[in-house]
């Protein structure tokens, strides 16, 4: 899932303040469940602004809202007119659903409520880990399952730098060492010897680093049109 | 003859090789690189010119190894991982090539979080690369120098010949795949390798004899690493926080010796902890050229290039040999 954390209230009231009627608008899937961006959390920013608010003297409406996702229309085409009769939406989805909203809202601007920190998991209740870098060309098969790309801190795709220090990474003792982890792991699938061949470099255009990525299904399109069409 | 480079004539001529390091400045004046060059020169087969090491912006590699070029040191050029993508990495060596420079080293780099560091605020909020990995680079550079195609095929009127070199970290993390580390970098085509800093020699011995099981040492030039040490509160610091350096207690407690042996005077705890330092460092490298496989030592003297010209000496590998 997409982890989000909440930004800096002081940051959130320097977007806020010059605004006069604000709707802060969650989105109940991933932020959710990283305690970000959900309708609870929402719900607690819009009272926090309001307090800031009075407590400044700034004469402002703060509503909130949550619909269960931001990043498909059918899910907040029914709220759109409501939500267009506000100045400024403060978004607490991730940056996917801040954009998509902007992209479709008219001339209204929406602003970022949460940093999207990454795509992770929860090994515990209150404890979020990094475990995909979305690179669009996985090589989890070859190894053990353990991202380098995005779990080493040098994406090395050959074997660990100088930096491992008793299996952590060198950039600080609390981040496991991902080649340390890859070659244990290896280790125990009795797959050691399929980290001896050399990878070459990347292809790094499946990434972030050939332009904004787009993937496209035309039999799905195709169908949805006939069910449109009444076919 | 892969670069006709002085280093590569001296592996090639069976003598122990040695290499030195020289650490450019935080500042556009040629004369501290000047200055080290000249303490170096006659003193090893060639020095390494870091490149912006702990990820501390310094004169460039390139730069800092054609001015010592052009005093007459033999530069072994480094190109870190951290800092640039493929193509300005070819771009570089290209460039590099056409100022005359022979040898390259292939590394990782320190993360840039390093760089903030004692007083220095460094960069440690910078975007690092990491487009290829050590092993990678050199396969690219060997593809540039063997086959005069660039990595993504485009072929090069005249390739760049470069001694290609890269690091190891025998002792490092997870230790039994650090031969096999090797391995990769020499099926790349790594022409020689220079170790991290080797203070534990029977450890690497055993390292060694797992890299001649695989028979590395015949297919590229292991230079072992020493660092000089130069009181007991450097190797304290190293055994306990440099990743894959640990040094035997019987080493620290000689230090400690030569420092308590000064009483008071701190002038001379410092000249007999360093003239202790000499002393280890001389064993050392008569210990690692004693190692089967092991065809030279890399010798750091860390902002202490004078001291090499009596490490040398002491360790009978002056004058250098003229190949």
């Amino acid at each position: 899932m997409i982890v989000g954390q909440q930004k800096p209230f002081d940051e959130i009231w320097g977007m806020v303040k010059g605004f006069k009627k604000v709707l802060v608008y969650g989105c109940n899937t991933c932020v959710a469940i990283s305690h970000a961006g959900g309708g609870k959390e929402a719900e607690i920013l819009a009272s926090m602004i309001r307090m800031k608010a009075t407590q400044e003297g700034v004469d402002m409406l703060v509503d909130n809202a949550a619909i269960e996702r931001h990043c498909e229309p059918e899910f907040f085409e029914p709220l759109m007119e409501k939500v267009r009769t506000y100045d400024l939406v403060l978004s607490t989805a991730c940056g996917v659903g801040v954009n998509f909203l902007s992209d479709r809202i008219g001339d209204i601007p929406v602003y970022p409520g949460v940093n999207t920190s990454f795509y992770g998991a929860v090994p515990k209740a209150g404890f979020f880990v990094e475990l995909c870098g979305g690179c669009g060309n996985c090589i989890l098969h070859l190894t053990g399952g353990i991202c380098p790309v995005v779990r080493c801190s040098k994406s090395l795709m050959n074997g660990p730098c100088g930096g491992t220090d008793k299996g952590k990474c060198e950039v600080s003792k609390e981040i496991d060492c991902a080649w340390y982890l890859i070659v244990e792991r290896m280790k125990k699938l009795g797959k050691l010897e399929e980290l001896f061949s050399i990878q070459p470099p990347r292809n790094w255009a499946t990434g972030t680093h050939g332009g904004p990525r787009r993937l496209v299904y035309e039999h799905i399109m195709e169908l949805e049109e006939e069910k449109k069409a009444g076919k | 003859m892969k670069s006709g480079s002085n280093l590569e004539k001296v592996i090639a001529s069976g003598k122990p090789a040695v290499t030195a390091e020289l650490g450019p400045p935080m500042s556009a004046d040629p004369h501290e690189v000047v200055e080290k060059a000249h303490k170096l020169k006659g003193f090893c087969d060639a020095a390494n010119i870091t490149d912006c090491q702990t990820a501390v912006v310094r004169i460039s590699s390139i730069a800092a190894a054609y001015i010592a070029l052009r005093e007459g040191l033999e530069p072994v050029m480094q190109m870190t991982c951290r800092d640039r993508n493929r193509i300005a990495m070819q771009a570089d060596l290209l460039g590099a090539a056409a100022l005359g420079l022979k040898n390259c080293l292939c590394i990782a780099g320190d993360h840039q979080k390093f760089s903030a560091a004692g007083k220095l605020k460094g960069h440690p909020g910078a975007k690092n690369v990491y487009d290829v990995d050590t092993t990678q680079l050199v396969g690219i550079m060997k593809k540039m120098r063997d086959e005069s195609l660039q990595e993504g095929g485009d072929k090069i009127d005249v390739p760049p010949k470069f001694f290609i070199g890269a690091s190891w970290t025998p002792m490092g993390d997870p230790m039994d795949f650090r031969p096999y580390n090797l391995k990769k970098k020499v099926d790349a085509g790594a022409d020689f390798i220079q170790t991290q800093g080797i203070y534990d020699v029977e450890l690497f011995k055993s390292q060694m004899e797992k890299a001649r099981n695989l028979g590395l040492h015949e297919r590229t030039a292991i230079l072992g690493g020493i660092i000089v040490p130069r009181s007991a509160m450097m190797l304290k610091y190293m055994d306990s926080s440099v990743a894959g350096v640990t040094v035997p207690k019987a080493l620290i407690d000689r230090m400690n010796k030569a420092k308590e042996a000064a009483g008071d005077d701190k002038k001379k705890m410092r000249e007999l902890q360093e003239a202790e330092g000499l002393k280890i460092t001389v064993e050392l490298i008569h210990q690692i050229l004693e190692i089967p496989g092991v065809k030279g030592v890399h010798i750091q003297a860390i902002e202490w290039e004078s001291a090499m010209e009596g490490i040398v000496k002491a360790a009978g590998l002056y004058p250098r040999p003229q190949v």
